[in-house]
């Protein structure tokens, strides 16, 4: 049997019939080593305060729902564990610089809407017929950006990102990251117009290199990577005009 | 139940991680890169005044307060070398020898040990030509 112990978990609550902003609540909870700050919500959720609301989905760090601000930092909580942050009390908050629409639940549309404009799938340079069969690639081939494809779409890079905090115009870490990953695959023929995306003054010229949205990546994909790859190459188109390039 | 979206307020955000104080630590150590070059500024045009410009020059860089301001510079720059290779991983296009990716830490450590060198190697080279 294993040994429990007692921590308390303090919730920054939002509730948009309610005025004056946000507000904290505190939950003593039971707890074995083996659960996670996820699981210490679903207990509260289960046994103490049913209006806690938050989401989450598949709780093995691959569905990116999970996603909150916990001590502080950007993480998920299917993947931080409650035996990591005694003796408390462990704070946690909605994913930073999104809107709250209540309780742990950001309104995640602006990513959506960034992440469906980069188009995220291949372009094929040739369409084949299925007779010709597939679009073959060679490991090193698939090397060349098989770190951006692990990307979840969790935002927790999003909610490192102060450019994006204060100003929510750029496209930020995480979109940059998958659209370097179509961009770098050989198989696709769409870095044209996804270079337009990366060129304006929100595309990643907004990014000034904190480097935090990598630090907190649980997938290890290093946004702030593909970013900045993305500054060296368009700098380079902007001068190649110069000499008669692209 | 209608929605309400609210957008908390990023005032003093950068007091809020012990990682954005570092950056905010690290972009303003520019400024002091800036005052530095200055100072050798001012030297240069000293220099192009004649010998008693220039010393003139020298004997404010002896100074003690100046001394105390190199000392600081010096801390300073040794940071902001330090946060410059410390991110230079994330800057750059990936490094592929014999099919291996070179890891950060690897580059880092490249980079402050090139700028070791480079430093020693001027050290040195100044030692020797100064009279």
């Amino acid at each position: 049997m294993a040994e429990k112990r007692t921590l308390t978990i303090e919730v920054t609550r939002y509730d948009p019939d309610r005025d004056g902003g946000t507000y904290v609540q505190s939950w003593p909870i039971e707890f074995t080593d083996d659960m996670s700050v996820l699981q210490g919500l679903q207990q509260i959720k289960d046994y103490q305060d049913g209006s806690l609301t938050f989401r989450w989905s598949c709780r093995m760090a691959i569905c990116g729902s999970c996603g909150m601000m916990i001590d502080g930092k950007p993480a998920l909580a299917c993947r931080s564990f409650l035996r990591d942050y005694l003796p408390g009390p462990l704070r946690v908050e909605a994913l930073a610089h999104f809107p709250i629409e209540r309780d742990l639940v950001v309104d995640a549309q602006d990513f959506m809407t960034k992440l469906a404009s980069i188009k995220p799938y291949i372009i094929p340079k040739q369409e084949r017929t299925l007779a010709e069969g597939e679009y073959r690639q060679t490991p090193a081939q698939l090397e060349r950006f098989e770190q951006f494809s692990h990307c979840i779409n969790c935002m927790l890079c999003y909610a490192a990102c102060p450019q994006y905090g204060l100003d929510n115009k750029w496209l930020g870490p995480g979109v940059t990251a998958l659209l370097h990953r179509y961009n770098s695959d050989s198989r696709d023929g769409g870095q044209d117009e996804r270079m337009e995306i990366v060129h304006r003054a929100d595309g990643v010229w907004s990014c000034t290199a904190v480097g935090y949205c990598s630090e907190v990546c649980p997938k290890a994909v290093d946004p702030a990577n593909a970013v900045n790859q993305n500054k060296t190459k368009s700098a380079v188109s902007f001068f190649a005009r110069f000499l008669g390039g692209k | 139940m209608a929605r309400r979206p609210y957008v908390r307020p990023m005032d003093g955000w950068w007091k809020r991680d012990p990682f954005f104080i570092r950056y905010m630590a690290r972009e303003a150590t520019s400024l002091f890169v800036v005052l530095y070059a200055a100072i050798l500024l001012v030297g240069l045009v000293r220099l192009a005044q004649g010998p008693a410009a220039f010393d003139a020059w020298v004997a404010i860089l002896r100074s003690p307060a100046s001394i105390l301001l190199h000392v600081v510079l010096l801390v300073v720059f040794l940071y902001h070398t330090l946060s410059w290779f410390q991110i230079m991983p994330k800057t750059m296009a990936p490094i592929v020898i014999a099919g291996r990716k070179v890891p950060g830490p690897a580059i880092t450590l490249l980079g402050l040990g090139a700028s070791l060198a480079a430093s020693t190697a001027l050290f040195i080279l100044v030692k020797v030509l100064s009279p």
